[in-house]
C-alpha cells in the first residue's frame, strides 16, 4: 500500500505542467489498429449475422500533459473508443500501450491497479452518481476500492479534492440529488481525480450543462490540468468547445479517424472533406456573418450503417469530391503536413493524393450541388501558399514510411504515388471544371473504366514488383519536372496548365 | 393585473384591453403552478410581439421559463396533471384572437392550424405505435374535412417537401426506422401540414449532431420563406440564434431581461447576464487560448426568485448602482435604442463602458 502511494507521489512531479511542442513529449497511450465490433445475434442459435463496426481500425497516441480532443457525429464510435481504451469493454483487435504496458488484454484484477492512472468522467450528472450513497461515500470509493490511505485519512482528502472542484467541504453528507447538473459534473470530476490518474477520458464532460455552466467546469477542467499535469482525453461532438480545450484534435467518421492534426492546422486549414463540412455546419455567434452562406457545406442525407460502411473511404457517399478511386480503394492515414495526419485521396488545402482520378462519381456530383461555388473555388485560393510548403511537406511522407518499411518498394511506392501528384493538384483542384471538359460527364462507362484502370496501374505501383522500380525511376525526374511548374504556374489558372501536366504525370507512371 | 385568474374561469370572460395589432403580441403573460413548495413562476410578466415572416429567438437557460412561454402560447400549459392548478394573466393575441381567456375548443381549433410546434425530442414527441404517415395524417384531418386518400396524399408531399427521400415508402414507416434526423424532418412535415401561421420550434436542433443541425435550420428557412409563417425559435445555443433570428428574447427567471434585433443584442448587448451568456460560449471561429469568462453560480430557484433584480447575486456589477436598488427594486424594461430594451439598474455610461472596455474585447 505504502510502495504504491510513493509510485504516487513519485508520478506527480514527473508531470509538470504542460508545454508547447507537444511533439517532444514522452507518449502515455498508444493505440494501434484498435477495433471493436458489437456481434449483431438472430435466430434460437443465436447465431452471429454480422457486427456493428463501431470502432474499426483506429491508431493514435496521447501525450503527457496534452489534451486529445476526439469529435464527429453521433454514432461514429467515439463513445466507444473512449470505453475501450479505459478497458470498460474489451476491444475486438488492436492494441492498446499505456506508459509502455501493453494493456489490450488485461484480466479485470490485473487492470485493477492501473485503473487509479486512468479514470474517466461520464456525460450524464444524472445516472453516473449514485443517488442512495452520499457525496463523501462516492468521492471516496476510489481510496476505498484500490486500498489508499490518504494522507490525513480519507475524508480529509475528500474533502480536499470537493474544494478543488469547487465545492463546499460540507457538502459531504448530502446526496446527488441535492446538486445541479453542473455541481454534480464537478462531483464527477472529484470522483475521477481522487486518485491522481495520468490519464483522465472525459466522454462528452459538459454537453448536457448549460452555457454557463459549461464554461465554469471546462475553466476548472483547464486549472485542474495545470495544477495537477494532467492528460486528457476528451469526447465531444461540440466542435467550438473542443476547439477551446484540445491542444491536438481527432475527426472521427463511421469506426475510422479521418484527421487527426494538432488544433491550429485543423481548424485554420482543415484537409478531410469532413471535418471542412463539420466546421462549416457550426452556427458562429455572429449575426453579420449570415446570409454569407457560402462558407456552408451541406452534407446530403445521413451517416451509413456501421454495420455495413461503405467500400473504399467511408465518406465517399456524401463526399463532393469523390472519385472512383474513393470507393475502391480506401485511403490510410498519412501525415502530409508536419503533425496533420489525413486519411484521403483528394485532400483540401493540400496537393491531391490520387491526381489522375478526375471523374466524380455522380454521388459526389450531386452532393457539390449543396456545396457553395465559393467553398469550391476556395480550393484554388487556399491552395496558393500551400504550393511553397508542399515540396518540403512531400518529403515528409516518405521519411516517415521508410523506417517503417525498410525496404526498396515501399519507397518506390510513395516517390511513385508523390510524383504525379506535385503535377495533377491542379487537376483536381479544378476538378469540377475537369469533369465537365471530359466527354463523359456523367461518369458514363468509358470513363469509369479509364478511372478503374488507373486505379489498377496504381496497385501495380504499390505491389513490390521489379518493374516498380523503373517505375519509381521515371516518376523521380517527373516530380523534378512537374514540381517547380507546380510551384511556379498560378493555381487560378490549373484549368488550363495542370490538365496536361497531370495528363502527362499519370501517363508516365502508368506507362512503366 | 396581479388578480391572477385561474384558467377556465377566464372562458368567456371578453377581453378588457385593446385589440392587438402584431400579428403576435404578448401582453405581461404570467405563468404560475402552485406546489407543495411553493409558488413556481415560471413566466412572470413577458411581453413581445412578432410580425408574420419574421422569427423571434427565445434564449436563457434551463428553467428560465422559454419554454412554459411557448406551451402558454400553444394552450398546452393546462395538459398534464401539472396543468389542472395553473395560474395564468397576461394576454396573448394571435391574428385578432385572445387566447389566455380562449376556451380550450376555440384554442384547440387554432393549434395546429393556425399554430403548430416542433419538440426537441422527436422521439418521444411522436406516437411509437402509429406510422409516421398516419401521426400526419391524423393532423391534417383534424382541421381539413378530406378523405384518407386525399390527406395521405398530402402526407406524402409534405415529407417530400422536408427532403426525406421516397417519401411514398417512408410515409409508412414507423418513427424509430428514422434516424434522429429523419425524424426531427417528420416532425416538421407534421407541424407544417396545415400551413400554420406560427410556428414554435422549442430546442428543434439541440438533439442532432452539427450537420444535420445546419441541414433542419436552412429547412425551416426555407420553408418560412414559402409560406411566410411567424417563428419562434427557442434554444440556448446563441449560435442558431445569430443563425436564424430577426429578434432576441433573453429570459433570465421567469422574466424578460434583454430583447431586441438580433444585430443589436449581438452588438451592443446591455444586460450583465446576456454579457455572461456571450462570454460563456467557446467561438469556433476564432482561436482563443484564453479562458472563458463563465456566469458565476447556479441559476435562481423560480420559487424564491431573488429579491430586486433576480440576477443581482450573479450579477459582477451588481454593486455599482448606488443604494441597494439592486437587492430591492426589480428593475422594468427600458428602451436603450429603437426596439432595443433592457431590464438593468446600471446607468447607461456605465454599462456602454463596461461593454466596450471589459467585455468586448475578451469575447
Amino acid at each position: 500500500m505504502s510502495e504504491t502511494k510513493k509510485t504516487d507521489e513519485a508520478a506527480i512531479p514527473q508531470q509538470t505542467p504542460a508545454s508547447e511542442g507537444s511533439a517532444d513529449r514522452e507518449v502515455l497511450l498508444r493505440v494501434e489498429g484498435l477495433t471493436k465490433h458489437f456481434p449483431i445475434k438472430k435466430g434460437i442459435l443465436q447465431r452471429q449475422v454480422g457486427a456493428v463496426k463501431a470502432v474499426d481500425g483506429i491508431d493514435f497516441e496521447v501525450r503527457k500533459g496534452e489534451t486529445l480532443g476526439v469529435v464527429g457525429e453521433s454514432g461514429c464510435g467515439k463513445s466507444t473508443m473512449g470505453r475501450v481504451i479505459t478497458r470498460l469493454q474489451d476491444p475486438t483487435g488492436g492494441k492498446i500501450t499505456f506508459e509502455g504496458q501493453d494493456i489490450t488484454r488485461l484480466s479485470t484484477g490485473q487492470m485493477r491497479p492501473l485503473r487509479r492512472d486512468i479514470q474517466m468522467i461520464f456525460q450524464d450528472p444524472y445516472g453516473s452518481l449514485n443517488p442512495r450513497h452520499t457525496i463523501g461515500s462516492i468521492v471516496s470509493a476510489p481510496f476505498r476500492l484500490q486500498g489508499v490511505e490518504p494522507e490525513g485519512g480519507v475524508k480529509k482528502e475528500v474533502q480536499r479534492l470537493l474544494s478543488l472542484v469547487g465545492l463546499s467541504p460540507e457538502h459531504y453528507n448530502r446526496y446527488p440529488h441535492e446538486f445541479s447538473g453542473g455541481q454534480r459534473q464537478r462531483i464527477g470530476i472529484a470522483r475521477a481525480l481522487a486518485l491522481k490518474p495520468k490519464l483522465v477520458v472525459a466522454d462528452e464532460p459538459v454537453s448536457a450543462l448549460d452555457v454557463s455552466i459549461q464554461a465554469q467546469v471546462v475553466n476548472l477542467m483547464d486549472d485542474l490540468q495545470q495544477e495537477l499535469g494532467l492528460t486528457y482525453v476528451i469526447i465531444a461532438h461540440d466542435l467550438s468547445v473542443v476547439r477551446h480545450v484540445s491542444d491536438r484534435i481527432a475527426v472521427m467518421y463511421l469506426g475510422k479517424i479521418v484527421e487527426l492534426a494538432d488544433r491550429t492546422s485543423l481548424y485554420e486549414a482543415p484537409m478531410h472533406p469532413y471535418t471542412k463540412a463539420l466546421m462549416s455546419a457550426v452556427p458562429v455567434p455572429d449575426p453579420k456573418r449570415r446570409g454569407q452562406k457560402n462558407e456552408r457545406i451541406l452534407l446530403r442525407g445521413d451517416v451509413p450503417s456501421p454495420i455495413a460502411p461503405p467500400s473504399g473511404c467511408r465518406f465517399h457517399t456524401r463526399c463532393w469530391k469523390a472519385t472512383e478511386i474513393c470507393r475502391t480503394t480506401e485511403p490510410q492515414l498519412v501525415e502530409l503536413r508536419p503533425g496533420q495526419r489525413v486519411a484521403c485521396h483528394h485532400p483540401e488545402n493540400f496537393a491531391d493524393q490520387a491526381p489522375q482520378d478526375t471523374v466524380l462519381l455522380s454521388a459526389a456530383k450531386k452532393a457539390s450541388e449543396l456545396v457553395p461555388d465559393a467553398a469550391l473555388s476556395d480550393g484554388p485560393a487556399e491552395k496558393e501558399p500551400v504550393a511553397e510548403k508542399a515540396p518540403a511537406a512531400e518529403k515528409k511522407p516518405v521519411a516517415e514510411k521508410e523506417p517503417v518499411a525498410g525496404k526498396a518498394p515501399a519507397t518506390e511506392d510513395t516517390a511513385s504515388e508523390e510524383a504525379p501528384e506535385a503535377a495533377g493538384s491542379e487537376a483536381s483542384t479544378s476538378e469540377a471544371a475537369g469533369s465537365e471538359d471530359a466527354p463523359e460527364a456523367t461518369a458514363s462507362e468509358p470513363a469509369e473504366a479509364a478511372a478503374t484502370a488507373e486505379a489498377v496501374s496504381e496497385a501495380a505501383d504499390t505491389a513490390p514488383a521489379p518493374e516498380a522500380a523503373e517505375a519509381a525511376a521515371a516518376a523521380e525526374p517527373a516530380e523534378e519536372k512537374t514540381g517547380p511548374g507546380a510551384k511556379s504556374t498560378p493555381k487560378a489558372t490549373g484549368k488550363t496548365t495542370g490538365k496536361p501536366a497531370a495528363g502527362s504525370g499519370a501517363e508516365e507512371s502508368s506507362d512503366e | 393585473m396581479t388578480e391572477l385568474s385561474k384558467t377556465g374561469a377566464a372562458v368567456g370572460e371578453p377581453a378588457a384591453a385593446r385589440r392587438s395589432e402584431a400579428f403576435l403580441e404578448v401582453r405581461d403573460l404570467k405563468v404560475h403552478f402552485p406546489t407543495d413548495d411553493g409558488l413556481v413562476k415560471s413566466v412572470d410578466g413577458v411581453s413581445f410581439s412578432l410580425e408574420k415572416g419574421k422569427t423571434l429567438a427565445i434564449v436563457g437557460e434551463s428553467g428560465s421559463g422559454k419554454s412554459v412561454t411557448s406551451l402558454a402560447i400553444m394552450g398546452l400549459h393546462r395538459l398534464g396533471a401539472r396543468g389542472k392548478n395553473v395560474r395564468m394573466s397576461g394576454e396573448i393575441w394571435l391574428d385578432g384572437k385572445e387566447l389566455v381567456s380562449a376556451s380550450p375548443d376555440e384554442v384547440r381549433k387554432l393549434r395546429g392550424r393556425e399554430m403548430a410546434m416542433i419538440f426537441q425530442d422527436p422521439l418521444s414527441a411522436m406516437h411509437p405505435y402509429y406510422k409516421v404517415g398516419d401521426q400526419i395524417v391524423e393532423a391534417y384531418r383534424v382541421h381539413h374535412d378530406v378523405s384518407k386518400k386525399v390527406a395521405r396524399a398530402r402526407a406524402i408531399e409534405m415529407l417530400d417537401r422536408v427532403g426525406i427521400p421516397e417519401p411514398a415508402k417512408r410515409v409508412d414507416g414507423y418513427p424509430h426506422e428514422f434516424s434522429g434526423g429523419m425524424r426531427q424532418r417528420a416532425m416538421i412535415a407534421m407541424a407544417l401540414v396545415n400551413n400554420p401561421e406560427l410556428l414554435i420550434a422549442d430546442e428543434p436542433t439541440t438533439a442532432l449532431d452539427v450537420t444535420v443541425q445546419a441541414q433542419i435550420l436552412d429547412l425551416i428557412r426555407d420553408l418560412q420563406k414559402e409560406f411566410g409563417s411567424a417563428v419562434i425559435m427557442i434554444t440556448h445555443d446563441l449560435g442558431v440564434v445569430a443563425e436564424i433570428a430577426d429578434e432576441v428574447l433573453v429570459m433570465y427567471g421567469g422574466r424578460c431581461v434583454e430583447r431586441g434585433p438580433a444585430g443589436e443584442v449581438f452588438e451592443q448587448p446591455q444586460h450583465p447576464y446576456t454579457w455572461g451568456l456571450l462570454g460563456s460560449m467557446p467561438r469556433i471561429d476564432r482561436e482563443t487560448s484564453e479562458r472563458l469568462i463563465p456566469v458565476k453560480g447556479q441559476p435562481p430557484s423560480l420559487i424564491n426568485v431573488p429579491s430586486g433584480c433576480a440576477f443581482h447575486p450573479r450579477c459582477p456589477y451588481a454593486d455599482i448602482p448606488k443604494g441597494n436598488v439592486t437587492r430591492t427594486v426589480r428593475p422594468e424594461l427600458e428602451q436603450v435604442s429603437t426596439g432595443h430594451w433592457s431590464a438593468c439598474h446600471l446607468p447607461t455610461e456605465d454599462r456602454q463602458r463596461i461593454w466596450t472596455e471589459e467585455i468586448a474585447p475578451k469575447l
